[in-house]
């Protein structure tokens, strides 16, 4: 049997799998609608409704990006039982480079919601040059990647939609909450304030602030540079390892 | 083509599988027959790769599912119960996609995809979204994904379950057909007794075990003569009756009552007229693999 090199045997199910997302979200674009439209709507009503549409800008963009990591990482569940999944469970190309497609794919209709929601930016007072887009986007993609690499860890182990929804109001949107998206830290009440020190999810919402030059940019840019791509590298290996595993329970 | 060794497998306490011997030979069409729960599915899902045996081996193609699942899934093709495909993609969308994962690209690919819908008769169907086809259309896809990269083995799970008469038939003839001119080896599970009939050899699985293997007409003839179906209300005291009288053993099954035997035309005209009144209807037919199955385990299949 003829055979293409090693690298493409990678790369080439990565890709396709990338682009797969891409396609099926082209044909479902009321998807967008659902996505966008709760974040802005959450931020309008508070920002108008205290007077301070900048400070809540970075949490309600994050929401978008967790909104949509968790649509697209909660349907590997659904797909593995009967789906596209269960071919390539049984397909010769190598689980990692399965893992690295559906994240990458998914984390790029995130990162989109989110440059979507990004042209409501200059109603948070935000301007934003042609050469600041770059980092800005950027981060927007790292912060994506972080959310669908954590939607992925979860749903890989679930058996059902049910369990993930549970663990999305348990786990994500509190964490969402205690983030820097809603109070800043600095006026946080003790305990709360530790575990917005541990949550990765401060750190993405820093970062954003600074780059987008908004208030309650702390931790610091370097610091939360670093954890928020330490997040995502940690759990992009996770979701390798996660399925790679052999079992003797069923895979699907 | 496929060996499977002293296969066994515990869900936890459960077992479902308990000390599976078979062997596949290349070109056979082989069936594993049984109800559900049976111990299909599991089976199944170890000779695809999808999970690793609690003991024994499986070897395709020469390579260990355990140990070398990577050579295993190249040399394999797998038809699944549920749907593999995406709905949201159209027909060809959908075959370079599986054909990308298997490392195929470019000019080769292209050629794959064609002969592949060629030979499935979805060429005309090619641009068509998956969600617009028929069941029976969907499960042409489904095969022609499965043989994209030409595997030598083709594990096809209740392929025509869902499927009415004429698809199922169709599905038929197209798998008879790969076998016989690509050669490809078919293991195919079903509960269904007229795909079980097509198949060169097949196993039967009853509770995770094997309670008969061999051609359907090998089978058929384990049971001697003719099989006569009493129906009855009540259907101890005639078989109770029955044993006292002919010596017969037989087995009652859901208000029936079954006798194997030889000559059953004789024993029919004389077991009416022994148990006037006790009897409702009768019935006579030669052996089918159903009646193996009864004759094995005393259950039904479906």
């Amino acid at each position: 049997m003829k055979r293409g090199l090693p690298l493409s045997n990678f790369f080439l199910p990565a890709a396709t799998l990338w682009q797969r997302e891409l396609v099926r979200f082209w044909r479902q674009k009321s998807r967008v609608l659902g996505v966008v439209a709760s974040p802005l709507v959450f931020w309008l009503l508070i920002g108008y409704g205290s007077d301070d549409l900048a400070r809540f800008y970075s949490g309600a963009l994050v929401l978008t990006v967790m909104f949509s990591a968790i649509f697209s990482t909660i349907s590997i569940i659904e797909d593995r039982r009967e789906g596209f999944l269960l071919s390539m469970l049984v397909s010769p190309a190598p689980r990692t480079s399965l893992v690295l497609g559906k994240i990458l794919g998914s984390a790029t209709l995130a990162w989109l919601q989110g440059l979507i929601f990004l042209c409501f930016a200059p109603l948070a007072g935000v301007r934003i040059g042609i050469l600041e887009l770059v980092p800005v986007a950027a981060v927007i993609f790292l912060v994506s990647f972080t959310l669908t690499g954590l939607g992925f860890v979860i749903a890989w182990k679930m058996e059902s939609t049910a369990g993930f929804h549970a663990i999305m109001n348990l786990l994500l949107v509190p964490m969402w909450m205690v983030s820097g998206s809603l109070f800043p830290m600095k006026t946080a009440h003790g305990w709360v304030r530790a575990i917005m020190w541990i949550n990765p999810l401060t750190y993405s919402i820093s970062l954003l602030n600074h780059v987008l030059s908004l208030p309650n940019a702390a931790p610091g840019a370097t610091a939360s540079l670093v954890v928020t791509a330490l997040f995502g590298l940690v759990l992009l290996l996770a979701s390798g390892l996660m399925a790679a595993q052999k079992s003797t329970r069923s895979a699907a | 083509m496929i060996q499977v060794q002293n296969l066994t497998h515990r869900y936890g306490a459960r077992i479902a599988l308990s000390n599976i011997n078979f062997e596949v030979k290349s070109g056979e069409i082989f069936g594993l027959l049984g109800p559900n729960g049976g111990g299909k599915s599991t089976l199944f899902r170890i000779l695809s790769t999808m999970m690793m045996p609690t003991e024994g081996t499986a070897t395709i193609a020469g390579s260990d599912v355990v140990r070398d699942p990577a050579a295993v899934r190249r040399a394999i093709g797998v038809v699944f119960q549920t749907q593999s495909l995406d709905k949201a993609l159209t027909v060809e969308e959908n075959l370079r996609a599986q054909g990308h994962l298997h490392g195929l690209s470019g000019a080769t690919l292209a050629e794959r995809m064609a002969y592949a819908m060629e030979r499935l008769g979805l060429s005309d169907r090619r641009r068509d979204l998956v969600d617009t086809l028929s069941g029976g259309l969907r499960r042409r896809v489904e095969i022609a994904k499965a043989l994209l990269h030409r595997p030598r083995v083709l594990l096809m799970d209740e392929a025509s379950t869902g499927l009415d008469p004429a698809a199922r038939r169709d599905l038929s003839r197209h798998v008879e057909s790969l076998r016989q001119q690509e050669g490809v080896t078919i293991l195919l599970t079903t509960h269904i007794l007229e795909e079980a009939g097509r198949c060169d050899r097949l196993i039967l699985l009853h509770q995770g075990k094997i309670v008969a293997q061999g051609s359907p007409a090998e089978l058929r003839s384990r049971i001697g003569g003719d099989v006569v179906i009493l129906e009855a209300e009540d259907t101890e005291t005639l078989a109770a009756g029955i044993w006292e009288r002919f010596r017969l053993r037989p087995t009652t099954l859901e208000g029936r009552v079954r006798v194997e035997i030889e000559n059953g035309h004789r024993f029919l005209a004389e077991v009416v007229e022994a148990f006037p009144g006790a009897i409702q209807s009768v019935a006579l037919h030669k052996p089918t693999l159903e009646d193996v199955f009864v004759h094995e385990t005393g259950a039904a299949i479906e």
